[in-house]
C-alpha cells in the first residue's frame, strides 16, 4: 500500500476514457453555466467546452491526437445524427408541402451566398488557396462539411474548426441581425438560422421557438444537399475569376 | 432503443453505398438522411423509439462537434498566420448568408400567402 497522487492523476490522463470523459463533464458543465447566465449567446457552450478542453489538455500534456483518439465515439454519431435530421424534416412535411417552392429557393439562394461570400471575400484578404477551399463549406454541419472539404482539396480538419466558428458567430450574431433586417416571419429565422450557421445555429433557433427550430433543423439538411451539389460546380470558378 | 440506432447506422452505410455505386457529389450522411426521409413517407409515420433516440441526439448536437472543434489546437500556425482574412471572412458570409435567406423567405413566403384565396 501506498499513497501516489502523481500515480492516480497518470492513470486518469493516460486511461481511454480520458478524452471521453473530459468532453461529457465539460460539455455538461458549459451547458450548466449557458442556462445560469440567461441562454446568452456569447457563453456558446461549444466554444466554452473548446476553451476549457484545450486548457486541461495544453496543462495535463496530452496531445490533440490522444485526446481525440479518446472522444471518437463522440465524433463518429455525428454520421447518424446528420441521418436522423430526416426526423424533423418529416415533422414539418404539412408546412413544407405548402412552403416548398418558397423553402427550396431560399436554401439555393442562401447557400450559393454562403459559398460565394466567404471564398470570394477571404482571397480579397489575401487568405492562401488552402483556407480558401476549407472555408467553402463552411455553413453547413461538420461531416457534410468535411466531405466537401476532402472532394474539393481543401483540409479537413480546419474546415471542422471554421464550421465550429461559423455556427458560434451565427448563434451570437444571429438573433440581433435578423432583427436589424426586420425578418420576423418565424420560419424565415429559422431557415437562416439553419442555413448560415447549421446545428448550432439551430440550437440558438429552437430558443427562439419551436417553430423556428424545425425550420432550422430541416435547412441543415437542405442546406448540406445544395452545398454539396453547389460547391464542387462552382468552386474553380470563384477561386479563378 | 437499439432498434431505432441501428436503423440510422443502417441508413448511413446505405447512404455511404449509394453514394460509391452512382459518383454522387454527396456525403454519405446525407445520403442516408434521404434514405430515412424516403423510409418515413412510406412507413406514414415516425416509431415512437425513433423519436426519442433522434430527439436525444438533435437535443445535444453541440456536444459531437467539441471533438472536432478542439483540432483548433492543431491548427495554430494557419489560424494564426491567416487570423484576419479567415476571421472577417467567416463573420461577413455568416452575416450576410443569415440576410439573404431571412429575408428570401420572409418576401416568397408572405406572397404566397397573399397568392392564396
Amino acid at each position: 500500500m501506498s499513497f501516489d497522487p502523481r500515480a492516480a492523476w497518470d492513470a486518469i490522463i493516460s486511461s481511454p476514457m480520458f478524452g471521453l470523459a473530459l468532453t461529457l463533464l465539460v460539455y455538461q458543465g458549459a451547458v450548466w453555466l449557458f442556462e445560469r447566465c440567461g441562454r446568452r449567446p456569447a457563453i456558446n457552450p461549444v466554444l466554452v467546452t473548446m476553451i476549457v478542453i484545450i486548457a486541461v489538455l495544453s496543462v495535463s500534456g496530452v496531445t490533440y491526437q490522444t485526446y481525440f483518439d479518446s472522444a471518437k465515439m463522440v465524433h463518429l454519431l455525428l454520421g447518424p445524427a446528420t441521418v436522423a435530421l430526416a426526423v424533423p424534416l418529416y415533422r414539418q412535411l404539412p408546412s413544407l408541402i405548402r412552403s416548398w417552392p418558397a423553402v427550396l429557393v431560399t436554401a439555393v439562394a442562401g447557400s450559393a451566398m454562403a459559398l460565394i461570400s466567404v471564398v470570394v471575400s477571404a482571397r480579397l484578404l489575401g487568405a492562401s488557396p488552402a483556407v480558401q477551399l476549407s472555408l467553402a463549406p463552411k455553413s453547413v454541419t461538420t461531416p457534410i462539411a468535411m466531405g466537401i472539404s476532402e472532394r474539393i482539396g481543401g483540409i479537413p480538419s480546419l474546415t471542422a474548426v471554421l464550421v465550429v466558428l461559423t455556427g458560434v458567430a451565427g448563434a451570437m450574431f444571429g438573433t440581433w441581425v435578423l432583427n436589424l433586417a426586420r425578418v420576423r416571419s418565424p420560419s424565415a429565422r429559422g431557415l437562416a438560422f439553419g442555413i448560415s450557421a447549421h446545428a448550432i445555429g439551430t440550437t440558438r433557433a429552437f430558443q427562439e421557438g419551436e417553430t423556428q427550430g424545425a425550420y432550422a433543423g430541416l435547412a441543415i439538411g437542405l442546406a448540406g444537399i445544395v452545398t454539396a451539389i453547389l460547391t464542387p460546380l462552382l468552386i474553380g470558378w470563384l477561386t479563378h475569376i | 432503443m437499439l432498434g431505432s440506432i441501428t436503423v440510422l447506422v443502417l441508413c448511413q452505410l446505405a447512404g455511404e453505398a449509394i453514394v460509391r455505386l452512382f459518383g454522387l457529389p454527396l456525403p454519405g450522411p446525407v445520403a442516408g438522411m434521404v434514405i430515412l426521409f424516403l423510409g418515413l413517407l412510406i412507413r406514414g409515420r415516425v416509431p415512437k423509439s425513433l423519436d426519442r433516440v433522434t430527439r436525444g441526439i438533435l437535443g445535444n448536437l453541440g456536444l459531437l462537434f467539441v471533438p472536432a472543434s478542439v483540432g483548433v489546437m492543431v491548427q495554430t500556425d494557419i489560424l494564426v498566420a491567416e487570423a484576419v482574412p479567415i476571421g472577417v471572412a467567416v463573420l461577413v458570409s455568416t452575416l450576410l448568408t443569415m440576410l439573404v435567406s431571412g429575408l428570401t423567405m420572409q418576401l416568397l413566403d408572405r406572397k404566397a400567402r397573399k397568392d392564396q384565396p
